[in-house]
């Protein structure tokens, strides 16, 4: 072993350059740190969190749960059976929303899904019942161990992917993509939405319901390992994913039904590239769900947008939500629309950066960065900017183009609150008015106040007992 | 024997693998060796080499090791990780030049770096310097103005984790040869240094150096380690440190006055360690940094040198105050306490003394003293300074005290606050003697006599004497007798040690009644 007091000492400098100069000026190795100031008002509670005895095994152990996690596909089952969902009964995106609040791609999903489960017949008519909550009930589907992408709404009637983590049993549950376009999940509830979502719960679920059941268990995590090396991030981009589920399933699809619907099942999923983002979220979902209550731990768990509010849950803090006013997403819009059409930030989808995916990987995926608007270079300095707030690196998802390093995984509050950089996500953009649909694609970062008032609850908590083997002791 | 064990989910590409099973496999008491993804080929090479394939999916990461005869398998699991680790980090050098990192954590992660040094503003310094401990990674901490409490949990956490904490406000410690913050160029040898005190420990490794006496480390341990509420944990950590390294043979601690107890237990603790251990404890009646320094040359069996001076001796005295305008707060306290009082000796600390009795510097033994020194830095509150700073009465001003650094480099870096006060007190008619430091070495600024200089002349040309201590060593990048000669044409008095700096000026002071 190296002898501590006369190896070749290196220094990591954090501060003043001229002590790093000094170092530089002996030949010795210096790297330096770019410190500045953190986050106004944080700094009592980064000092109190930064001394809670608990954190570092906390965090230690969030990360090893998450990591731990191996989610597989091992059925598809329709909501109410899976989440025990009545007929007014919806799960929707993100944190907590009322009617009152919600914005309009939350309020046209909303309107299409009371169509869809026969409570009115015309869409337009939903909005009194939803306005009052008779005969209807809204929960995010984060509560229900469930995730959906923008608008997030599931009903009764839809049929869910479900996950399963083999080692613990633990199950998290998805709808199946619809497509792009005028869609519910961006708020679109015209009849031609309703008729596919009809055709999903008639024909599609029950047919992937079969294959799962011949062909699976599936890996969705092993899927998306290979995806990050077939330049999909898992977000915005899941081209490669979607046609490994198919090759995965597709035999099995076959042998399962009518030929005529088979043809229609594969037509429909190869024609849309998004459709694995369905199975990528959950995964990350059951992944960080194995992280959520460990106390001490800085680490966020969740983050979601209802199209109002971005919130985030923290591991430390339990069912928590902090949450702060979504942002409208820059990027680039389909067609005529602009700025002016988008609404702001909506969906569970940023569960992929949580837990490693989507912008924090965007440098796996060059393909997507100028739909989102950036170059090459962005994406490779957007990925390594997430290593400054992450607890680890994936073991298992990693960036070819940053020579296979893991994906930066782990949000830490501490580490956000200390840098000021907010985690990167690459979002769909949905019209701001009901019924519009998709109107683009970008980027977007939650509200920084968000992370200080996480901070702040964590401090509250934190344990600031001295310890027994204290100053006095050796 | 053969080991087996597969690690669920970790993943890496199979040229790594392959280069990490090529090192593990040459490494010392390994027979063979394969780290790979568990894909049914990479199973069946494992059962071709004689291993018992495991129960594994493609998705997971199998390491199989077959050790000789003196095969350790701890040793050889390390030389797996290492393997990986290496693996990872090429990779990631060779990758595109990355913005540098934000914070202390991040930095370490991605770094062989063996100690963290953080220099960044007081309340935010306990957050940086909690990363390096997180990251098993000693830290120095040169910021000052780090609350207490926030100070005692660091070090006790350091302690949990065996590692040490340098500071806070630690401005000098030379690890493994390489001078971090304020330290002087020294060279190799017996002595391992502690120091709650950051120019008392300049003072001692120079007057050492200039003894012939080298150092296998010096520790900053931070102005409070010594007091009662941090209970010298630093010190005690630096102490084991060093008393578990085979070349210091002698272990020297260095403080500004600490608290008794603390001190009594230190010298306890040292008596249970197997290398010899001097305290050199500032205080009313305790020997000072040079007569330390001498106990310690005398601890080695080594002669005690006639410690250099410079200059002509300054013709006559004069009636008048002594104003000394200091950079180091160490120095300048031990400067108060040897031109001071003469009622406080033999007091406090004796429990610090262990060594044999190097009584030449003792604050009590001086020829003579001037009574109450007034000072920013006060032995006792009594004697504090107002806002002013100037008062009729002999002097001692720290410009490196944190009063006078807020918004400024520090004076050792700076001398624009002291250089103005030095021309102020030449032209006071009260002005006796003017008694200053230069401190050099790394950090320090590049040439201190090309400003002090011309000061210094004016000031002697005025008839008043300026005596200086001069603390470096021949090494060092300033150049000790290039700094030394210049400050001497100008007609100062320089001495290598700050103890007898003092005494000289204080003789200077003329005996013809103050007023």
């Amino acid at each position: 072993m190296t002898d501590p007091l006369h190896r070749e000492p290196s220094v990591v400098a954090t501060g003043v350059d001229l002590l790093a100069d000094a170092v530089d000026a002996q030949a010795a190795p210096v790297t330096r740190v770019d410190w500045q100031p953190p986050m106004p008002g944080t700094d009592d509670d980064l000092a109190t969190v930064a001394g809670d005895r608990r954190r570092p095994a906390a965090n230690a152990e969030a990360v090893r749960r998450m990591l731990d996690v191996s989610a597989h596909l091992v059925d598809v089952v329709p909501a109410r059976e899976a989440l025990g969902l009545g007929a007014g009964d919806f799960l929707h995106a993100g944190p907590p929303i009322t009617w009152e609040r919600a914005s309009g791609p939350m309020r046209g999903a909303l309107m299409g899904a009371c169509a869809l489960e026969g409570l009115v017949d015309d869409p337009e008519r939903a909005a009194p019942m939803l306005a009052t909550g008779t005969q209807v009930s809204l929960d995010p589907c984060h509560h229900h161990g469930a995730v959906g992408p923008m608008a997030g709404v599931v009903s009764a009637s839809m049929w869910m992917w479900v996950l399963e983590d083999p080692a613990s049993g633990r199950r998290t549950y998805c709808s199946l993509n619809e497509g792009l376009g005028k869609v519910l999940r961006y708020g679109a509830y015209s009849p031609d939405v309703l008729d596919r979502l009809r055709w999903m719960s008639t024909t599609l679920g029950p047919l992937l319901q079969a294959a799962v059941r011949r062909a699976g268990p599936i890996d969705v995590t092993a899927i998306l390992t290979q995806m990050l090396h077939m330049g999909d991030e898992a977000h915005n981009r899941n081209r490669s994913g979607t046609l490994m589920l198919l090759r995965d399933l597709g035999p099995a699809l076959v042998d399962a039904g009518a030929s005529g619907d088979v043809a229609e099942a594969i037509r429909f999923i190869g024609g849309n590239d998004h459709f694995f983002l369905n199975l990528a979220m959950p995964a990350c979902k059951l992944a960080l769900d194995a992280a959520r209550d460990v106390e001490g731990s800085t680490m966020v768990v969740a983050m979601a947008r209802n199209g109002t509010d971005f919130g985030i849950q923290v591991s430390g803090t339990g069912d928590r939500w902090f949450t702060g006013p979504a942002q409208v997403p820059e990027g680039l819009y389909l067609g005529d629309y602009g700025p002016d059409d988008a609404n702001p930030d909506i969906g569970d989808s940023a569960i992929t950066e949580t837990a490693g995916l989507g912008g924090f990987s965007m440098a796996a995926a060059p393909a997507i960065v100028r739909f989102v608007g950036g170059t090459v270079p962005d994406a490779l300095a957007t990925t390594r900017r997430m290593y400054e707030i992450t607890l680890a690196e994936s073991p298992r998802w990693s960036v070819p183009t940053l020579e296979f390093r893991g994906a930066p995984t782990g949000i830490d509050v501490s580490l956000v609150c200390r840098t000021g950089i907010v985690p990167q996500i690459n979002t769909g953009m949905a019209g701001r008015v009901a019924g519009v649909g998709q109107v683009g694609a970008g980027l977007v970062t939650p509200p920084a106040e968000i992370f200080p008032a996480a901070l702040a609850e964590l401090a509250a908590s934190a344990d600031r007992q001295p310890s027994a083997s204290g100053a006095r002791s050796s | 024997m053969n080991h087996v064990d597969v690690r669920r989910g970790a993943y890496a590409d199979s040229v790594t693998l392959m280069q990490v099973s090529r090192s593990v496999a040459t490494s010392h008491g390994v027979d063979g060796a394969m780290v790979a993804m568990a894909t049914p080929l990479n199973l069946d090479l494992l059962a071709g080499m004689g291993f018992e394939p495991p129960d594994a999916s493609p998705n997971d990461m199998v390491v199989a090791i077959r050790l000789g005869p003196d095969g350790e398998l701890d040793e050889a699991l390390s030389a797996v990780d290492a393997a990986l680790a290496v693996a990872r980090r090429t990779r990631a050098a060779g990758a595109v030049e990355a913005a540098p990192h934000r914070t202390t954590a991040t930095a370490l992660r991605d770094s062989d770096a063996t100690l963290a040094l953080v220099s960044v503003p007081g309340p935010y310094a306990f957050v940086e310097a909690m990363d390096a401990l997180a990251a098993s990674r000693d830290v120095m901490v040169f910021s000052d103005n780090m609350p207490l409490e926030q100070e005692i949990r660091l070090k006790s956490e350091a302690a949990e984790r065996d590692l040490l904490v340098m500071g806070p406000d630690c401005g000098t410690a030379v690890v493994g040869g390489l001078g971090l913050g304020f330290a002087n160029a020294t060279r190799p040898g017996p002595v391992g240094v502690v120091a709650a005190s950051g120019t008392g420990c300049q003072q001692l490794l120079c007057l050492l150096d200039s003894g012939g006496v080298g150092i296998t480390a010096a520790f900053g341990v931070g102005g409070r380690d010594l007091s009662e509420p941090v209970g010298g944990v630093s010190t005690r950590q630096a102490m084991r440190r060093l008393d578990a390294d085979p070349a210091t043979e002698l272990i020297v601690v260095v403080s500004k006055p600490p608290a008794a107890t603390v001190a009594t237990e230190l010298v306890s603790y040292a008596g249970e360690l197997s290398t010899p251990a001097e305290f050199v404890l500032l205080g009313a009646g305790e020997p000072d940094l040079t007569a330390g320094a001498e106990r310690v040359l005398a601890a080695l069996d080594r002669p005690t040198p006639a410690w250099p001076r410079w200059g002509e001796r300054a013709a006559s005295t004069r009636v008048g105050y002594l104003r000394g305008l200091y950079c180091g707060g160490t120095l300048c306290d031990e400067a108060m306490l040897i031109a001071g009082q003469a009622g406080e000796t033999g007091q406090a600390g004796q429990a610090g003394q262990t060594g044999q009795a190097g009584q030449t510097g003792q604050a009590g033994q001086t020829g003579r003293q001037l009574g109450p020194v007034r000072s920013n830095i006060p032995l006792s509150p009594e004697l504090a300074l107002d806002g002013s700073l100037t008062a009729p009465a002999h002097l001692m001003i720290d410009f490196g005290d944190d009063a006078l650094t807020a918004g400024r480099a520090h004076p050792m870096i700076d001398p624009t606050l002291r250089l103005e006060r030095l021309a102020a007190e030449a032209a006071d008619p009260d002005t006796a003697v003017l008694l200053l430091d230069v401190v050099l070495g790394h950090g320090a600024h590049p040439d201190p006599a090309a400003d002090l200089a011309p000061e210094v002349a004016a000031t002697t040309t005025r008839g008043v004497p300026v005596v200086i201590a001069l603390v470096g060593t021949a090494a060092d990048p300033q150049d000790l007798e290039g700094q030394a000669t210049a400050l001497a044409d100008a007609g100062a008095e320089v001495f290598a040690s700050n103890a007898e700096a003092t005494r000289r000026a204080v003789a200077l002071v003329g005996t013809g009644g103050l007023r």
